[in-house]
Order: structure tokens, then sequence, then C-alpha cells
């Protein structure tokens, strides 16, 4: 007797099966898209009596109101404006040539009222408690778009990339090689000296005070 | 002639199916593989606030600390005065530090020094009350934060 053939498996309702796994699933995705804007706090050190003394002239600072109004160096200004502010009063260079402070890469006014060089200038922010969440973060992104202006600026004089396409390459992983990391990182943080991020928070006050 | 005609049937022939297992099965693996089923369950409303200068958050050494005001269906409860979440349930103000720890004790050994701080809160909440969490960090000595942000500008809209 010849040997009967095994019925083949009905596969027909596989797909029916794998349609209900991927419903499942694309329901439960949520792809995640976590960004922001990140930030080191200062450590939590015994008070000393040493004052720190930074000239008024290399100060710049922002204050934020209980209904999101901006003064700033003690002018009222929108927001649109901060970020072309940050970068002039960064970039100034007030500096005069000769100096051990002079700032040669500054394409600034070089007005020896503002700020000396990158190094020295210090950004404070001052909120209200009562400022909105919304306002505080538009105003941190803002300031750190200007040092973003600004070593975007001085990486492609430099090395002729942008400072903030190559640290978004480095944080995804595109760069590819020990070697090639370091050597990049090490460009980056030369970059970072150009125009070190001094950003400033003063303790909020109440509201009223 | 009649030879070409004979050929032709007069039904449509049916789509073939056979490859559409396969078609399936590739989409459900590329779900499967890029989804995280969410561990938190909401408890506040949380838009969150636009910007565009950003960076990537490292998951797998991050701690989320949610805050705002609760959720439509919490409020009745809860009232609508801003709150802090941590995990699953809200967490007051004085004891953030100890819900802190136990969420970092969650981490891979080796990240635990690294841990970043992911702060997500709602846009109309208080800058008081964020300022009231980093004192916190700064006494716990965890330093690295992030606000999480949505992509866009507040200018430009």
């Amino acid at each position: 007797m010849a040997r009967r053939a095994t019925p083949e498996v009905n596969a027909g309702s596989m797909a029916d099966i794998a349609f209900l796994l991927l419903i499942f699933f694309l329901v439960t995705t949520t792809i995640e898209k976590d960004k922001g804007i990140a930030r080191q706090l200062p450590p939590k050190e015994p008070p000393t009596d040493e004052q720190v003394k930074i000239k008024e002239k290399n100060l710049f600072i922002v204050n934020v109101n209980r209904s999101d109004q901006l003064l700033v160096e003690e002018k009222l200004m929108e927001l649109k404006d901060l970020r072309q502010a940050a970068i002039a009063f960064l970039d100034n260079g007030g500096a005069s040539s000769g100096t051990a402070e002079y700032c040669n890469y500054c394409k600034g006014k070089r007005n020896p009222e503002s700020s000396d060089n990158p190094d020295k200038a210090v950004i404070s922010v001052q909120n209200d408690r009562l400022t909105s969440y919304k306002m505080y973060i538009a105003v941190q992104n803002e300031l750190v778009a200007a040092y973003n202006f600004l070593r975007d600026r001085e990486s492609e004089r430099l090395y002729g990339w942008k400072f903030t396409e190559k640290t978004k390459d480095l944080d995804e992983g595109k760069i590819k090689g020990e070697a090639a990391k370091e050597a990049l990182q090490e460009k980056l943080e030369t970059i970072q000296k150009l125009f070190p991020q001094k950003l400033s928070e003063a303790e909020p006050k109440k509201s009223g005070q | 002639m009649s030879k070409f005609k004979k050929k032709k049937s007069n039904e449509l022939p049916a789509v073939n199916t056979a490859s559409l297992p396969d078609i399936v099965f590739m989409l459900l693996f590329f779900f499967m593989v890029v989804t995280v089923l969410r561990d938190d369950n909401l408890l506040v409303q949380n838009k969150l606030p636009k910007a565009d200068q950003v960076e990537k958050l490292k998951k797998d050494r991050s701690v989320y600390i949610y805050a705002g005001k609760p959720s439509s269906r919490y409020q009745d409860k809860y009232g609508s005065e801003a709150k802090i979440q941590i995990g699953d349930k809200y967490t007051d103000i004085t004891s953030i530090k100890f819900a802190l720890t136990e969420a970092r004790q969650k981490l891979r050994p080796e990240l635990q020094e690294y841990v970043m701080v992911a702060l997500k809160v709602d846009e109309k909440t208080n800058t008081g009350m964020v300022t009231d969490i980093k004192q916190e960090l700064r006494d716990l000595n965890m330093l690295k934060i992030i606000y999480i942000t949505t992509p866009g500008n507040e200018i430009n809209q």
C-alpha cells in the first residue's frame, strides 16, 4: 500500500493570528521621544564668607516676573529679542587689545561698558516663584540657543562643521571608532572653552518681595 | 482566434494572499521591537513646554519626576493644586528624597552613579515648585537634570 501523504496544516488563519498580535502592539506602542534641555545643578556646599566678585558689566541679568514679562538689563524686552541680546552680550569682547583678557575671536561691538570676554560673561536668570514653567523653559531655551549660535560660528571657523550637529552625531552614536570619538570630543571641548556656558540661576524671589 | 478566447476565463482571478502573513509578521516584529511598555501611569496633567535646543535623554539611567495639576478624573479627590508624581503615586515635597532614592535603586547598579533626573513638568506649573524639587535634588546630590520638552519654539507660533 502506498504511504498516504501527511495532510498539510492549514495556514489560512496565520494571518489572523499575526494581525491580532500586531494590533496589540500597535495599541501599546508609545514611541519614546524624550528630549530636553540638560542642566547641571550646583552642588550643595557649606556657605563660605568668600565673595565671588563679578563686575557689573560682565553680568547679564534676566529677570522674569510673575506675569511672565522679561526685564533684561533693566529694560523691558520681548522674548524674541532675548537671543540677539544675549549673543551681543557674550560676543562683545570689551577688553582692550593688548591685555590678557582680550578676546581675539569675538565679533561684537567691543563696547567697554559690556562684557570683557566670553569667559568672564555670566548670564544670571532670576525668576519669580509664580513665573510659569512655560516661560522659564522658553527663556532657558533662548539662552542656550545664543550659546549654540556662537559655538556653531566658532566651530565652523576652526573646523568647518557645526558644533550642534557634531554633538548630535556623537549622541546618536554616528561617530564610529574610539579614536575618532576622542578626537571629536577634544575639539568639542575646545569650542566649549571659547564660549563656556555660564548660566547662573538666582534663588527665586517670593512674589511681592 | 478561438484559441485565444478559450484562455480567457470570465471570472476575475483571486488576489494571491499567500504573502500576507509575511507582511503582517514583518510589521509585527517592527512594533514588537520598538514597543516600550509604559510603566508609569500618569496622574497629572502633562503638557510639556516647547524648546528646540535639546539633547537626547539616556533612558537607561534616568529617573522621572512628573509635576502638574492632577488629571481631570482625579481632581475631585486631590483638588486642583499642582502635585508631584514619582513612579505611580503622588509624592509630597518632603518625602521626595525617599521616593527618589527608591527609584534610583531600580536602575542597573553600574549606572546608579550617573543617574539623570528627567523633569516632566506641565507648562502651567509655577517655577517655584520646580525650584523646590531642584533644592531637594541638590540635597540628594543628584545634580544632572533634564527638562523634558516637546519640539517647537515658543516664539514662532
